[in-house]
Parts: C-alpha cells; structure tokens; sequence
C-alpha cells in the first residue's frame, strides 16, 4: 500500500512525520482486532508507519510491537486513543508527543521518552534515561524503574510517576502537574521551578533554586492515593511534598512592550 | 555529538575487535567523521607500538611515498639509537606501521626520538594495547587494520563528530596517555577548562599530540596515576578537577572505568552481568553484542565505576 501525502491513499493528518513516497509494508499480522508487529527486521521509518497505517487507517486499537531493539523515536506522534505494548526496550525519543494512546513498554527506555506527551497513559516496565517526560502537558507517566536527570524538565501538566530513584535536577523548571518519586532523588531537586508540586517518599540529597517543602493536606493524599491504586503500586508510603517557594517570581505583569502602551 | 563504547570481558579473551566494531558501527549516526580503537590483546614480553608517519590533511605531493619509506627508516634507527631491538614491522598500510621490539628503559625518551621523526605521532604504546583510529566509520577502519581477527579481554572505542579540532588522525580518539603504556581513554563532551589543565600538565613535562581537549583526561589520569592514586581514586580526582560536561571512559592493562560529570549532560547506558560488562553512548550497541532482552540503566551524575577483568 503506498502512503502518499496529500493524495487518497493517507487519511489521516501525517503533520510531517511521513515521508511523502514512503510505503507502508503491511507486515502487521491482525487477529481478532489486535495487530502485533515483529519489528526486528524493519527500520524506525517503518514500523511508525506501519503503526499509523494500523491505528488510522485500519481501525485496530490495540497494537503489539516485538523485538523493538532498542532503536530510536518508536512510537512518536500518535495523536489518537489506542492501547500499544512494546515488548522490548526503546532507544531516545520514545513515543514524543503522543496525544491520547495507552502505551506498557516491558523494557527500558532512552532519553527524552514521552517527550511532550499531551495525553495518555505510558508504563515502562524497566528503567529510563536522562529527560523522561520533558515537557510533558498531560497525561500519566509511570517508569517501574529508575531514571536518569532531568526528569519532567519543563513539565507542563500530568503526572510522573518513579517507583526506583532519580538523579539530579529532577523537575527542572517544572510549571504544572505533579511529580510522585517513590525512590531516593539526587541533587537540585525541583530547581527553578514555577509550580507545580513534587512528592517524595525517598532521601532527597540536595533541593534546587526556589524549591521548598510543603504541607501535605488530605487532598494530595487523596491524589496520591487514587494514583498509586491505578498503577499497582499499593498504599502510600510517608511522603514529603514540595513546591516553588516564589522567592524568584520577579516578574513584571506587563511585556515590555505592553508596558510601553500603558505608561 | 560523539558515541563512546566499552567493553570488558570477565571470563578469557574473546573477538574483541569484532564485537567493538559492530558496537561502533551501530552508533554512526552519533559521529561519521573518524573511528578509533583502544583494544586490549594478550599482553607480550616486548612492546608493541603503533605509529603514523603522515596525518589525514598532511599533503599527498610528489615525493609522498618515498618520503614514507625514509621517515619508517628513520623512526626504526632511533629505537635501534635508544637501545631498543625491533623483533618485528608490520606495515598496516601506507601511513601506520606496527613495531614489536624488546626495550628496558625509559619510555618518554623513546617515544620523544619517534614523535621528533617530522610528521611521525605515536598513537599506542604497550604490552597488551593497541590503538587504531582513523577517518571513516567503525568498518571501514577495522577493515584497513584487519581487527575483525583481533582476540582480546577489554576495549574501548570511539566514533567522532568534530566540535573542537579537525577531522585527522591526531584529533580522533581514543589517545593514550603518552608517556604511560597501556592506559587509554575516550571522551563525549566538552572540556571547559582545557588550557588551564594544558598549560600546567605541559609545565610538569608532558606533551600533547593534538589540539583537541579531550587529550588533557589521558594524560591528566596517567600524572595522577604517576604519583601513585589508583585508577579509581584519579577518576574521582578528575570529577572535581576537570570542568565541563563529560563522559568519558578509561582502559588501563586490567580494568575499565567509567565517569560521568555533576550534570548527567552526556548519556551512558551500562549493561553488567557475571562476565561481561558493556558501556556506550546508546542501547543499541550494547544489543550488538548481547543479544536478548537485558537490563540496562543510566549510571547518575557525578558517578565513577571501575571494573576489574
């Protein structure tokens, strides 16, 4: 089946992650409305494309992935509600901005996993990298495993879930949403952050710039709780939360050139 | 952006040249521009040392050849002038050669009369290791040195992508850390407070092959090493005294090091069992070499590990 942009074959809106002559292979074998692709053989290009081709095209919801590799930036860009299950590890970049898929990798991830994910649920059976769930907007994030720095860089929304520990900077410059770090956390924890609030249940070796602790009230456990009952995780351990203490909100209300129309 | 890859093998000696050029090879698109390898061999009697006598951008005039044939004569002349017996020559290729000879004494000054030959660089010097680097991808430079058949223990490897020297033989890695035999290192990152740890490692006698910044951990190591700290313990001296962000890894006769700088800015990903240990830049190189799903973690900021075979 040829997948050609902008002609009748492709459906759906590629936004620039098809390559305008790029063929779907179809090697995909659909049962009873799973599809389940042997990925060992193919290339990144191709089995993206040949998951579109099966959640836009063909109408499967639930697609299953085996011997991903390790390769890089699988599983990016699916922008609707399906279930997909990798069976292996991914390399960096996995499933970046996803919008609305419910992913279970049983492996380990790379760098930058979830990056701008909007909606959805991921659970990583295993460790990840530096930079999980930058940016993310929304969603749930649950890595059964530890992580490398960085984590929920500039996160925007959602929720991150680390059941092993962390390293330094996690939630850099962190904006919304909510971070659970079941583990101990290395150093800078929640430097720089606007708001949002992150919960701890491990050591924390050093906290970052502007980050302080706060009062747990009845609502984070609330939270906390429902949470971690989804996931498996069981009851909440004692928790320490914290939050931007503001200290480094010194922001003018204006843009300069607003200000410029005002005075 | 640079790849870096390690391997260490805790049970006898395997195809270690193979298995790091598909390590390498599967990481291309980290680093196209030069390859290098630090591998380590059964450790003989006599000293092995690789040599080039012309670099990438030296020029391929007229008298090229024949100026070859007369700097390999010259550099076999001074080893004979400092007391050394060449046993062997091996002519890799036109540019590198390879020489075995008997030596018992001082190794800086034998390998400042090699490097005085014009153009001639040292690039290993040792019992058990043997560096090859050169432009090109990890198979087109284990196919001009023949490292397919190389049988080793442990061994580190590097593909380059240029950020702060040239592309040439003198800029890749991995470098060993002239004067001191068998130690080796390769480096992803960058390294902020270069001149400072020039100026003053040149002040202590020691000399650098190449402008490029990564050199400084070789030698840095091989000094602290000198004055008697353990692999480990200079490694951790390097976290606090070596400014910038890296990751860089480091093979000595018998062990293999990691270390990794306060912000965690450069990936490594650590794959242990009971007898094989491989470090890279990516997962999938260390897939390359164990097939399967494997366990595998990035080691946190500031981190230093050293594995003994």
């Amino acid at each position: 089946m040829d997948a050609v942009v902008g002609e009748s074959q492709i459906t759906y809106d590629a936004r620039g992650l098809v390559e305008v002559d790029d063929t779907v292979l179809g090697v995909a074998v659909v049962k009873d409305g799973k599809a389940t692709i042997d990925a060992s053989e193919l290339t990144t290009r191709k089995i993206n494309l040949e998951i579109r081709s099966l959640v836009y095209e063909q109408g499967i919801e639930d697609v299953t992935i085996l011997n991903p590799g390790g390769k890089h930036s699988l599983g990016v860009g699916i922008l609707t509600r399906c279930k997909m299950t990798f069976e292996g590890s991914l390399g960096y970049f996995a499933l970046g901005v996803i919008d609305g898929p419910e992913v279970t990798v049983n492996g380990r991830v790379g760098w930058s996993a979830c990056e701008n994910m909007m909606a959805g649920v991921v659970v990583i059976n295993g460790n990840a990298g530096s930079l999980t769930g930058a940016a993310i907007r929304g969603g749930d994030l649950v890595i059964k495993g530890r992580v490398g720095a960085r984590t929920g860089i500039d996160q925007k929304g959602g929720t991150i879930i680390i059941t092993g520990d962390a390293g330094s900077n996690t939630g850099f410059m962190m904006q919304r949403g909510r971070q659970l770090l079941l583990g101990d956390v290395g150093p800078h924890l929640g430097d720089s952050m606007y708001d949002g609030i992150i919960y701890v249940a491990g050591k924390v070796k050093s906290l970052g710039a502007d980050c302080v602790p706060g009062e747990m009230t009845d609502e984070d456990l609330e939270f906390v709780t429902r949470k971690m009952g989804l996931y498996d995780l069981g009851t909440p351990p004692e928790l320490q939360k914290f939050v931007c203490g503001k200290k480094l909100y010194n922001y003018d209300n204006l843009e300069p050139h607003e200000r410029k129309l005002v005075l | 952006m640079c790849g870096i890859a390690g391997i260490i093998y805790r049970d006898g000696p395997h195809a270690v040249g193979e298995d790091m050029k598909q390590m390498l090879q599967s990481m291309k698109h980290r680093g196209p521009d030069s390859t290098g390898y630090a591998l380590y061999g059964t450790p003989s009697e006599a000293f092995r040392m690789r040599i080039t006598l012309a670099d990438t951008n030296t020029k391929r005039d007229f008298d090229f050849a024949e100026r070859l044939v007369r700097r390999r004569a010259e550099v076999e002349g001074r080893l004979h002038a400092v007391g050394a017996s060449v046993t062997e020559i091996d002519e890799t290729t036109d540019y590198t050669s390879t020489f075995t000879f008997d030596y018992s004494g001082d190794l800086k000054t034998l390998a400042d009369q090699v490097e005085s030959v014009r153009d001639t660089q040292v690039l290993s010097l040792g019992h058990a290791l043997e560096i090859v680097k050169d432009i090109g991808d990890a198979e087109t430079v284990a196919a001009q040195y023949n490292l397919d058949k190389m049988q080793g223990t442990h061994a580190i490897g590097h593909v380059r992508m240029a950020t702060e020297s040239d592309v040439d033989i003198a800029g890749a890695h991995p470098y060993w850390a002239y004067p001191f035999s068998d130690i080796a290192v390769v480096h992803n990152g960058q390294l902020t407070n270069y001149f400072y740890w020039r100026r003053r490692l040149e002040r202590n006698g020691h000399r650098f092959q190449s402008a490029c910044d990564s050199e400084i951990i070789a030698v840095y190591l091989a000094e602290r090493m000198s004055e008697g700290a353990s692999l480990e313990d200079a490694m951790n001296q390097s976290m606090e005294e070596l400014d910038g962000v890296f990751t860089y890894l480091c093979v000595t006769a018998d062990s293999l090091g990691m270390a990794k700088d306060e912000l965690a800015a450069k990936p490594l990903v650590l794959y242990e069992s009971d007898d094989i240990i491989a470090v890279a830049s990516e997962e999938i190189a260390i897939r390359e070499v164990v097939p399967g799903e494997i366990e595998t973690y990035d080691p946190f900021e500031g981190e230093v590990m050293v594995w003994t075979r």
